[in-house]
């Protein structure tokens, strides 16, 4: 079951924007940019892995973004952004220094503490990598409570690798594996060509026990889930991360239905057997 | 549940009922802005019994009725004076609990900080007079969605503590209504302060049942007498005969089950080729709770603002994602409304959505009838649209 | 030191046929070895083998005009690079260079055509075996088509 943390009580309506500090901002690629947060007066809010809060960008609007940070240094705040729209723009465009209003956590969590004792795989498709973060982070932090731990990422090119530096790091540690493949690759690249869905079968992990967290486009988790499921994997333990329209991320306007659930308050971390149903129908 | 009376500290409903005349309806509403409550109820305007400010009981729709039929509204004279003689109107009390459009708060920027300021309620509360059953069920169903859950709207809790609900029970259902086939009325049994049934043989009158003690401590401000056996049998025959003439009805015990296992029926594809897509179900529907946000900067200064507004699951970029909508056609946009108002609501709040008031049929443009849309798919459940198999 | 047949028979790709089939695809058999970089067949030229990559991996490139060499797939240990040589006109679509030190089966494309002429059911065999490899691919190179982590239209 995925877990949802409780609320916390505040003052403040739950509309309303805490204001929070840039401390520090780096370009990922070329439309995506990771900020660092922490609380401009106020309270640190902290995510668990795989909760989203609500980015506000003053004047413009307001975004669900998932949270890609440290939970074991909750001082920060980290977000991972893509350049989309007008909103995304004017957040990646904040300087350190620049405000930035933040609503949340909110959402059900990955399921990090539930897969103690059992392998691990993370599947991370394009940007699906920022919302996976904080569970490796978590996972790495208490090694020693996992079996094997793979990380499979995909990217359409090798500039489009989020935390490039990271992935090599992780890389070269004895006690994780690591499988990147990109769709294409011009000139220097050394590494895999090729969808990462082909990166499951060889896989070092036991797929009757094992936790799979995935997340990218819809169509790449469709396909990486029927790659896992095709290694005998069950569905009660395979986890996705959905995304839908949201105005409020409190459950109250409605948006973000997905058939019986709501994705800011049933999600966005759903177990496969809750949703296989509902991705089947199409425009749902 | 705050404010709103409970079965719990209700004076009993029998014991206690009162008879009032027209007098009596009179002070009601003057005892109501005595006070100090804000008092909406049914008036005239623009053709339609809208709710809106009821500054006297004189301004009561008397002698008017409402002929209500898919994609048909007018307004018919009665034969008699009655004050509550027609079913419900285009507005709900959504209107005063949800306004359409209302500021959340102001910001302003500079210091290294956002200063966040919050719209404060409005300081009069409402008295609704003359809530009908259905009506009574659909604000149960908002109260569920925004004060049993996580998180509680402040404007919404706000507005609803305190607001005193003189409830009506229904003496002519309209030609859309199907409350009975929802189990939300005609009669109304809880949620209100006062319930009045308009009785007009055998002398002009109302009989009145408390439901509160606040409703209790007004009662006996008023003019009345205590209800006798006449009054009491005369009541539950109003109810009776509405109970009888409802214009629809649907077989409601397992519609959530049903809709969940017909998402692909064929039927939603007829209502597409019906439906304008136009949101008008939803603007009139008494349940219906969707609202979006619009930050906006003030111009000329380093400040900011956000408004909360209506919105429809109809529109194409409700459901809008990097990438485009995730229910584009309006197939999908029909299905998404009729599923979660009769289904999916069931799963989200514990209850169904829809109260049986009929408004949507109603108000919709070209006639779709949701009791039509559900007895179809039941009568060819498990049928699948080959176009979309 | 293994015999070819044993090499052969080993071979994921070659399970489930007939140990006179294996002698035969054998016969057409070569072990090979391609140092880092080292390409194994160009773009255009003739293609008369298919290679089983038993160690290192080789990665499918093409030249695109303006974009210079496009890598399109890494084909890892047990998987076969090479379809060209099953029909006219018998010619490669892609560069194919070795990642790192590569050593590979090779066999020759014509032994093996001439083989499965005189032995329809030694071609049938193969056939069904490459049809599924084919199809692999093509999901594979679908998907890729579909571009789903692509730079969509502002919103």
């Amino acid at each position: 079951m995925a877990t949802s943390p409780a609320p916390e009580a505040s003052a403040r309506g739950a509309m309303a924007p805490e204001p929070f500090r840039v401390v520090r901002r780096s370009r990922e690629t070329v439309d995506t940019w990771t900020l660092e947060l922490e609380p401009a007066g106020g309270e640190p809010i902290v995510p668990a892995p795989g909760q989203f809060t609500m980015l506000y960008a003053f004047g413009v609007g307001e975004v669900p973004i998932s949270s890609s940070g440290d939970p074991t240094r909750p001082e920060r705040l980290v977000h991972t952004v893509r350049a989309v729209g007008a909103v995304t723009e004017a957040i990646c465009a904040t300087r350190p220094g620049g405000i930035i209003g933040v609503r949340g956590p909110f959402g059900t969590a990955w399921p990090v503490a539930e897969a103690a004792g059992s392998d691990l795989v993370i599947v991370a498709g394009g940007i699906g990598l920022a919302p996976l973060r904080p569970a490796l982070y978590a996972t790495l932090a208490r090694r020693e409570a996992y079996g094997s731990v793979v990380l499979l990422v995909g990217a359409r090119t090798p500039g489009d690798l989020l935390y490039a530096k990271q992935l090599e790091r992780w890389r070269s540690r004895f006690d994780l594996e690591v499988g990147v493949t990109v769709d294409t690759a011009t000139g220097d690249w050394r590494g895999r060509v090729g969808v990462v869905t082909k990166l499951v079968p060889r896989a070092g992990f036991d797929p009757e026990s094992a936790y799979a967290l995935v997340v990218g486009p819809e169509l790449m988790m469709r396909y990486t889930v029927e790659a896992l499921l095709a290694r005998g994997m069950q569905k009660e333990r395979i986890f996705l991360s959905m995304e839908r329209n949201m105005r409020c991320g409190v459950g109250h306007c409605g948006h973000c239905q997905l058939g019986p659930a709501l994705v800011c308050r049933d999600g966005p971390v759903f177990p496969l057997d809750e949703l296989e149903r509902l991705l089947e129908v199409r425009e749902l | 549940m705050p404010g709103a009376p409970s079965e719990g500290d209700a004076v009993s409903v029998m014991e206690g009922s009162r008879v009032i005349g027209l007098n009596g309806l009179d002070a009601l509403v003057g005892a109501l802005a005595a006070r100090g409550y804000r008092v909406v109820g049914p008036v005239l305007r623009d053709g339609a019994i809208v709710y809106d400010d009821l500054a006297s009981a004189d301004l009561l729709p008397a002698g008017w009725t409402e002929v209500q039929e898919p994609a048909t509204y007018r307004l018919e004279r009665r034969p008699d004076e009655a004050r509550f003689g027609y079913p419900v109107g285009p507005h709900s009390w959504k209107r005063f609990l949800l306004p359409a459009r209302i500021r959340l708060w102001q910001a302003r920027r500079g210091d290294g900080t956002l200063a966040v300021t919050e719209e404060p309620p409005p300081e009069q509360g409402f008295a609704f007079v003359g809530a009908r059953a259905c009506d009574l069920h659909a604000i149960a169903v908002q109260d569920r969605v925004f004060l049993e859950g996580a998180y509680t709207d402040r404007d919404y809790a706000a507005r609803r503590e305190g607001a005193f609900v003189v409830a009506v029970n229904c003496s002519t259902p309209g030609g859309t209504c199907f409350c009975v086939s929802m189990g939300t009325g005609p009669k109304a049994e809880t949620g209100f302060d006062l319930a009045l049934t308009e009785l007009l043989e055998g002398g002009h009158r109302f009989l009145v049942e408390t439901g509160s003690e606040r409703g209790a401590e007004l009662l006996a401000e008023l003019p009345s007498r205590p209800a006798e056996a006449d009054d009491l049998a005369a009541a539950a025959r109003v109810t009776d005969e509405a109970a009888a003439r409802m214009g629809r009805q649907v077989e409601s015990g397992d519609l959530r089950d049903l809709l969940a296992r017909n998402l692909e029926h064929p039927r939603f594809a007829d209502a597409a080729e019906r439906c304008l897509t136009c949101g008008n179900c939803t603007m009139v529907c008494p349940t219906c709770f969707c609202t979006s946000v619009d930050d906006v900067n003030v111009l000329g200064e380093d400040a900011a603002e956000r408004w909360r507004r209506w919105d429809s699951c109809f529109s194409v970029d409700y459901s809008s994602i990097h990438g485009g909508s995730v229910r584009p056609s309006s197939q999908a946009r029909y299905r998404q409304w009729l599923t979660h108002k009769f289904g999916t609501w069931v799963d989200q709040f514990g209850t169904s959505g829809c109260v049986g008031c009929g408004r949507c049929i109603t108000w919709c443009p070209v006639g779709i009838d949701v009791t039509e849309e559900l007895a179809a798919i039941r009568s060819s459940d498990g049928e699948v649209n080959r176009a979309n198999a | 030191m293994q015999t070819l047949d044993q090499v052969v028979a080993e071979i994921p790709f070659f399970a489930g046929m007939q140990p006179q089939h294996i002698e035969l695809i054998a016969g057409c058999a070569k072990n090979v070895r391609f140092q880092p970089g080292e390409t194994l067949f160009r773009e255009g030229k003739p293609a008369d083998a298919f290679y089983l990559v038993r160690r290192g991996s080789v990665t499918l490139e093409t030249f695109v005009p303006a974009r210079g060499a496009v890598k399109i797939e890494t084909v890892e240990p047990g998987e076969i690079v090479g379809w060209s040589w099953l029909f006219p006109p018998y010619r490669w679509h892609f560069d194919a260079r070795a990642d790192e030190l590569v050593r590979a089966t090779s066999f020759d494309g014509a032994c093996l055509r001439g083989k499965c002429e005189a032995d329809p059911a030694l071609g049938y065999e193969l056939m069904s075996r490459f049809a599924q490899v084919l199809i692999d691919r093509l999901q594979a190179t679908r998907f890729q088509l579909l571009d789903v982590y692509g730079h969509l239209p502002r919103a």
